[in-house]
């Protein structure tokens, strides 16, 4: 008994975690996936109709720009994220005097409510109030950044505000990783006189890569789930011009009671994400094992 | 090679670290401008009055600075038919924070031990299984999650809501704990095992020592998504367990009724204080190998 | 005025002999800032006077939209809230779900039919049953002008459409501003509705925004709406992009802009900056005929206990009340809903609000407004919003657009 205890503790410790992500993450998508096939409204129903709700959501080009923006913004943002982040814990990992103050002010942003933080954002970005107003006043009349009023390029401003709330929390990932990186190679590698950036590209981001996977993994939840941001910086617009799945599937589930909708939409949103993580995930975790 | 030429390529090279050590901390500073600037218009706006917001440049410095939004924002802007600030609303937050950070944590802790450093069979599909999870997206769970806690019971209350904290919080502690723990190599546990150390055992006495940077990252996280969470918060407490999510709303996103800008800002930099402070406390664990070399050499 | 006396004497009486217990309520809203709060604050208030215990749950942002998610949370947990601000065609949506309680013992004691506008109260009405108490009526068609730019350019307020395309050329051609505007889609489904109320004419803007009828959606006279529009987005500055109504109103305030259309909630606005109606700034009703209301009510949810229905039954009463109806509304820049509050203490808008509304109530021009949720349900209210602000902020043409909006509502049923 004892023995058989010691052999399966780790799967004992493991199961409850996991039991719960089953029933709460995977019993509810199948719940979501019933809920799309209905007409539901206002609250959940059960009575499958098929696949109305899908022809709807392809009807709709306001979910058309919500598709396209998810690539956009995802996109984007978690590229320049990642390498800003990268980029900022290598400067703040060269035995900086004042690290602990200067890691604290690339944080804080994370800690600000979005709900307050776009509107200052979108003062800033607002041409009348913000930067180009100010630029001009130093006498570049010509210095036009009207992003947030351009209906095509609005989508950037989003990027901008999402990336100053969240690179400094995946500098703290890659911060946390470099610390990992055992101190006896890289005195070893500087003793031989090999260069400090060949030691970052030869040896220290090579050994980071889980810490990539974290960053990654991270950064796609933001993507999807950038919510606060759109709604606090442009509302969804000009028009709907800065809409993401998250805020269409909001809208529909609360604002305009057409939860068969939403489920649709969440189900579509749920697939891409699948199509573009599951492979990344395989290509990371097999190289792991081998 | 000769002394000499040893001694003026060094210098030459001591001259270069000197400027690439100020080119260092002048791009440290402009990013630092660039974090900074939202703060910047939130705290000035914060100290204006609101007549000045009304007739003055929005990005501008403050004419006269006056703390009186600051005032009201903690003890006296109106949430609802209460107008005592957020200060009531802030004991739920930390009674809902702390318990569901320290337990996620802990649990993400053990899993990413277990997923690193005891692979069983199918332990890979496991993990894999429970990152998808931090991919739901959270509206999707709120009405199933409703009823779930009405079944359990919990409905509106503050374990109901560390409740729902904790589970949606799982995928992502496994993962920073694992990610970490898979580059600490499979012999140290070899080892461990060898000399008679159980499951633990070797958890308490090694790897938790070793694990302060990723707890501090673990803790960061954590803690800001509880704290700023707004849509588990509004949906799943009633009159009484509101988090202060709900109140800072509440002060902000008045529908038909007159803006304050200054309160607002002045409330959401109070309602943040709590995460930085977590920010500034847990970083000064974040000091390179702490611990790790007594491991590693 | 005397069958109102004797109503809540019954009513009282009825309160007094069916319930014992100590009435209570916990009451979801989303009226969190300053005046507003104020207002439901009288309400606490009363109810409190008459033995009462309040639980507020208050949820504010995005016009209810966050309150409306608690509120599913809530109902779906068997925990809902005793009494819910909720207004237009919800009310019915959720006394289909079957979780509304049936309020007619205190409207009928109450004599609710003879002091409510007919159209208002037909949205208190679920199949023939009282299911919510209205608190307000705040008028959306509402033209807010800043009097000294109109007198500086020798303007009066304009009564035509066409009388205020002439009126911005003017200001436009002086360098002012000629209409504040905020780009959020509400808003631009406020001005919409204003110029669709104007062109359309009230029997055409029943049969496009409460019937949705497909040939008016189509008709010529709906092009002409979006052309007004499109003529509309040139007499609005370029950085309006996404912001707040009260911005948009505090550059009509400091002379920047001369117009906005926006609903009497902007009262409020001027009054906070202590500016005077009729001296400092104008308020008339757009263009055209007719009046649309957003009314504001509470439904009461089934909820077990005797002291949550006496609770019920007591808010209800309140609510309606004569006391309540108008200090609610002095804080809060509306009208009463109850037609025989006198208004002496009110302001000159309001008096116009007032009288415009009775007279539309007589003529068959007092409209739902679609913007704010009250003529349609929020899937064909939304899809419209969509076709709005898409075409507002992008250089679609009338046709595109009148296309765009059939297929959306054909879409959303």
């Amino acid at each position: 008994m004892t023995k058989w205890l010691e052999e399966n503790t780790p799967k004992l410790v493991l199961a409850p975690s996991f039991i719960a992500v089953l029933i709460f993450v995977y019993g509810f998508i199948a719940w979501t996936a019933w809920v799309s096939f209905t007409r539901s409204r206002l609250l959940p129903r059960y009575d499958i109709e098929g696949l109305i709700q899908y022809e709807r959501l392809f009807a709709s080009p306001r979910w058309d720009t919500a598709l396209n923006n998810l690539f956009v913004f995802g996109i984007l943002f978690i590229l320049i994220a990642m390498v800003l982040g990268l980029i900022l814990a290598i400067l703040l990992d060269q035995n900086i005097r004042t690290e602990g103050a200067i890691r604290t002010i690339y944080l804080y942003p994370m800690a600000l409510s979005m709900i307050v933080t776009g509107t200052a954002w979108k003062w800033i970005l607002n041409p009348g109030l913000g930067v180009e107003a100010m630029v001009r006043g130093w006498g570049f009349e010509s210095f036009t950044f009207d992003w947030l009023v351009n209906p095509d390029m609005a989508i950037y401003t989003v990027v901008i505000a999402a990336i100053w709330q969240s690179s400094g929390f995946v500098m703290a990932l890659f911060l946390a990783g470099l610390r990992s990186v055992d101190g006896e190679i890289i005195k070893a590698a500087q003793v031989d006189g090999i260069p400090t950036w060949r030691i970052y590209t030869a040896i220290i981001i090579p050994s980071m890569a889980p810490i990539f996977l974290s960053a990654f993994i991270v950064l796609s939840h933001l993507a999807i789930k950038s919510f606060d941001l759109v709604i606090a910086l442009t509302g969804g617009g000009p028009g709907y011009a800065t809409d993401l799945p998250a805020t269409y599937m909001y809208a529909m589930a609360f604002s305009r009671g057409d939860i068969g909708q939403a489920a649709s939409s969440a189900m579509i949103m749920m697939m891409v994400v699948f199509a573009i993580v599951v492979p990344y995930l395989y290509s990371e975790l097999r190289s792991k094992d081998d | 090679m000769t002394d000499i030429s040893m001694t003026s390529a060094q210098s030459q090279s001591q001259t270069g670290k000197i400027v690439l050590r100020w080119l260092l901390y002048i791009a440290l500073g402009l990013f630092a401008l660039f974090y900074l600037m939202p703060l910047f218009v939130m705290i000035t706006t914060s100290l204006k009055s609101l007549d000045e917001i009304r007739t003055g440049d929005l990005i501008a410095l403050p004419r006269e600075v006056t703390f009186d939004a600051w005032r009201t924002a903690w003890s006296g802007a109106c949430t609802g038919i209460q107008c005592e600030g957020v200060r009531p609303y802030f004991w739920n937050s930390i009674l809902i924070a702390i318990p569901a950070v320290a337990i996620s944590t802990l649990l993400g802790a053990m899993n990413g031990y277990v997923v690193a450093q005891w692979r069983f069979r199918g332990a890979n599909i496991i993990f894999s299984l429970m990152l998808f999870g931090c991919f739901i997206p959270f509206q999707v769970v709120l009405l199933p999650m409703a009823r779930t806690l009405g079944i359990m019971g919990i409905a509106g209350t503050i374990p109901g809501l560390i409740f729902v904290h904790v589970i949606y919080g799982l995928g992502f502690t496994t993962l920073f704990f694992r990610n970490y723990y898979v580059t600490i190599p499979a012999e140290l546990t070899k080892a461990a095992k060898v000399d008679g150390a159980g499951f633990f055992r070797i958890f308490w006495s090694i790897f938790l020592p070793l694990s302060l940077p990723i707890i501090v990252v673990t803790v960061i996280w954590q803690f800001t998504q509880i704290w700023n969470d707004f849509l588990f918060g509004v949906s799943f407490s009633q009159a009484g367990t509101q988090p202060v999510t709900v109140a800072l709303n509440n002060i902000v996103n008045s529908t038909t009724g007159v803006k304050e800008y200054n309160v607002d800002m002045a409330a959401a930099i109070i309602a943040a204080l709590p995460t930085l402070f977590v920010y500034v406390v847990a970083g000064k664990y974040f000091i390179r190998g702490l611990t790790a070399g007594s491991v590693k050499g | 005025m005397k069958s109102v006396f004797f109503g809540a004497v019954s009513a009282t009486a009825l309160i007094a002999s069916a319930v014992h217990a100590e009435p209570q309520a916990e009451v979801l809203h989303w009226w969190t800032s300053g005046g507003e709060a104020k207002s439901v604050a009288v309400l606490q208030e009363e109810f409190a006077s008459k033995g009462g215990t309040w639980t507020d749950m208050p949820v504010a942002g995005g016009g209810g939209d966050a309150a409306m998610t608690a509120l599913r949370a809530r109902v779906l947990s068997g925990n809902a809230p005793t009494a819910v601000q909720l207004k237009g065609p919800a009310i019915q949506e959720w006394y289909e779900e079957g979780v509304l309680a049936d309020i007619s013992a205190v409207a009928e004691a109450q004599g609710w039919a003879d002091v409510l506008p007919a159209s208002i109260a037909g949205h208190m009405k679920c199949e023939g049953t009282w299911c919510a108490a209205p608190v307000n009526v705040h008028r959306v068609d509402w033209i807010w002008a800043n009097a000294d730019v109109l007198e500086a350019n020798g303007i009066e307020m304009p009564t035509t459409w066409d009388e205020f395309n002439a009126a911005a050329d003017k200001l436009a051609a002086a360098g002012v501003i000629p209409l504040a505007h905020g780009g959020q889609a509400w808003q631009d489904a406020t001005v919409f509705e204003a110029v669709a109320l104007g062109i359309l004419g009230p029997d055409g803007f029943r049969k496009a925004f409460v019937d949705l009828d497909m040939d008016t959606l189509k008709s010529d006279e709906m092009k002409a709406v979006f052309d007004q529009m499109r003529t509309m987005r040139g007499y609005v500055d370029e950085n309006f992009s996404g912001r707040d109504w009260n911005l948009a109103t505090a550059m009509v305030m400091n002379g920047e802009a001369a117009f906005q259309i926006m609903g009497d909630w902007a009262k409020g606005e001027f009054m906070a900056a202590g500016k005077v109606p009729g001296e400092d700034f104008l308020c008339a009703s757009v263009p055209g005929d007719g009046f649309l209301y957003n009314v504001d009510s509470f439904a009461m949810f089934n909820v077990d206990g005797d002291d949550k229905k006496a609770g019920q039954d007591l808010l209800a009463e309140l609510i309606v009340g004569q006391n309540f109806q108008k200090v609610f509304n002095l804080n809060k820049g509306s009208i009463p809903a109850r037609i025989d509050v006198p208004l002496d203490e009110f302001d000159s808008c309001a008096h116009l609000s007032a009288k415009d509304m009775s007279e539309s109530s007589d003529n068959g021009s007092l409209l739902p407004s679609y913007a704010h949720g009250m003529a349609l349900r929020g899937a064909q209210s939304g899809a419209i919003t969509d076709v709005v602000t898409a075409h507002f902020n992008s250089d679609m043409s009338s046709d595109e657009a009148v296309n765009m909006l059939a297929d959306a509502v054909a879409n959303s049923m």
